[in-house]
């Protein structure tokens, strides 16, 4: 299926192609993530249960010993699910609140923090581990409320959040071009996550868009979808020509080839 | 004859003119004393004409309340924006002016205002989208504030921090902004024109 029907009608997709065999696994996108969000630093940062990382990085081997191994990453921002059918976000489909839902226009899963009631029920739902649950209030000790983003809420105790993949840069980006009378560009709207990669690895835009580079990154083969069986049709594309690193995205069977199998 | 049917039937004059009485103290109470209780009045820094300002202006309110170019809203001008026009001595007589030119111009410090319509944290407003895409015009949310000749009592929630406008001046709900500036207003008028209401189109 072609990338542009792949998702429901809409302006935009907005998406990333993240190329883990250029990823490091520095973690600057996630300080930079941090930093953008206004994600402060808990008490104890090593209960990594508890703690908030709006873009993870999971490390992975090919299980084999010295000489042999090799070592992957894999940066897990929110991956923007649209479901099979253009309404079946997993979070989405079990919010009873109403804090969260998809954008027809942009694709973007949105997380509204105010309206939140906290039950979790969306942490459960997420396949990709990509919500956090407030377990306290970020502590932002005298001096450190300074260097806050205005343009992002800071959240408190109760509450589920999640990467918007910078949706307050693109309201910017809307500003700007309100003004100019034109469209957002392509470099208009770019997440911090992107910006900050030092080697380059995450390329975001919209998939719709064939001049967007992202839109033609992710119809290469050797880009493909995080447990892309379970249908969650996301709009984050990973490449890698490594073929263990692909067999690590999805639960493939034994007799199985990544690639060959259809996603449902 | 139950308790309950002699109790209506002997309902006299009197029980009723202390209904009544009841009902118009605990509705003034209301009206008047909760608003006093919970709003703390906060005085401007000094008084400030937007009528005088706008008759020496030649484009309206875009005259000191700008777009950057990035499209963000300056708001409030700063000091700087006010020395484009004010020299360090004043050009009036009022001692507003001078109080001004004295104590916030030459020592090039900002004018701490108390703002109105200043929006909670969680609220992304985009003056860019509605007053140059919408092309609304100022007074729609900020009603006559450009032509006034006085900055009226600042009242600010004494539990939120928030100012009153945010809430709505109006007990009853009723009126439009700046009266009301609630989010069902924003919404109202988005739904009115077709613009998109969902959450994440003004919360952030």
């Amino acid at each position: 299926m072609s990338l542009a029907n792949r998702y429901s009608a809409g302006e935009h997709r907005f998406g990333m192609v993240i190329d883990i065999d250029k990823c490091t696994g520095c973690g600057g996108c996630t300080v930079a993530c941090m930093s953008e969000n206004n994600v402060g630093v808990l008490y104890d940062e090593t209960d990594k249960i508890r703690s908030i990382t709006w873009m993870r990085v999971y490390q992975v081997d090919n299980g084999k010993p010295f000489p042999e191994t090799q070592v992957a990453f894999f940066p897990r921002p929110c991956l923007h699910c649209e479901g099979s059918h253009g309404h079946h976000t997993p979070c989405v489909s079990v919010c009873p609140a109403t804090a969260t839902d998809y954008d027809p226009q942009t694709g973007i899963v949105s997380q509204i923090i105010t309206r939140c009631i906290g039950c979790r029920y969306c942490v459960g739902a997420c396949p990709y581990h990509a919500r956090y649950f407030n377990w306290f209030d970020t502590p932002w000790p005298a001096g450190l409320e300074r260097p806050l983003n205005p343009a992002v809420a800071p959240r408190m105790r109760g509450v589920v959040e999640k990467c918007t993949f910078c949706y307050h840069r693109y309201q910017r980006a809307k500003n700007k071009a309100f003004l100019g009378g034109g469209k957002v560009e392509e470099m208009d709207y770019q997440t911090a996550c992107t910006e900050a990669c030092p080697s380059g690895a995450i390329t975001f835009g919209d998939l719709k868009n064939p001049n967007h580079k992202v839109a033609q990154l992710a119809q290469s083969p050797e880009c493909f979808r995080l447990l892309e069986r379970l249908g969650t049709n996301n709009k984050v594309y990973y490449r890698t020509t490594r073929a263990w690193v692909r067999r690590l995205a999805d639960n493939y069977l034994k007799d199985e080839k990544p690639g060959q199998v259809a996603a449902s | 004859m139950t308790t309950h049917e002699q109790g209506q039937a002997k309902r006299s004059g009197a029980d009723w003119l202390l209904f009544v009485v009841g009902f118009v103290l605990f509705s003034a109470l209301g009206f008047w004393g909760t608003p006093a209780l919970l709003y703390a009045e906060k005085p401007q820094p000094f008084q400030f004409s937007h009528k005088v300002h706008m008759e020496q202006v030649s484009e309206g309110c875009k005259s000191c309340h700008s777009f950057r170019e990035d499209g963000s809203f300056t708001g409030i001008p700063s000091t700087d924006k006010c020395k484009e026009c004010h020299s360090d001595s004043p050009q009036g007589d009022t001692p507003q002016e001078k109080t001004f030119v004295e104590e916030y111009l030459n020592k090039g410090k900002p004018v701490d205002w108390q703002v109105y319509s200043k929006q909670p944290a969680c609220v992304f407003f985009s003056h860019a989208a509605h007053a140059e895409n919408a092309g609304l015009e100022c007074k729609k949310c900020h009603g006559d504030h450009g032509d006034s000749e006085k900055l009226r009592t600042y009242q600010q929630n004494r539990l939120t921090g928030y100012s009153r406008d945010i809430w709505g001046s109006s007990i009853l709900g009723m009126g439009d902004p700046p009266k009301r500036m609630k989010m069902d207003n924003c919404a109202d008028c988005h739904r009115a024109n077709g613009v998109r209401d969902a959450c994440f189109v003004c919360h952030k």
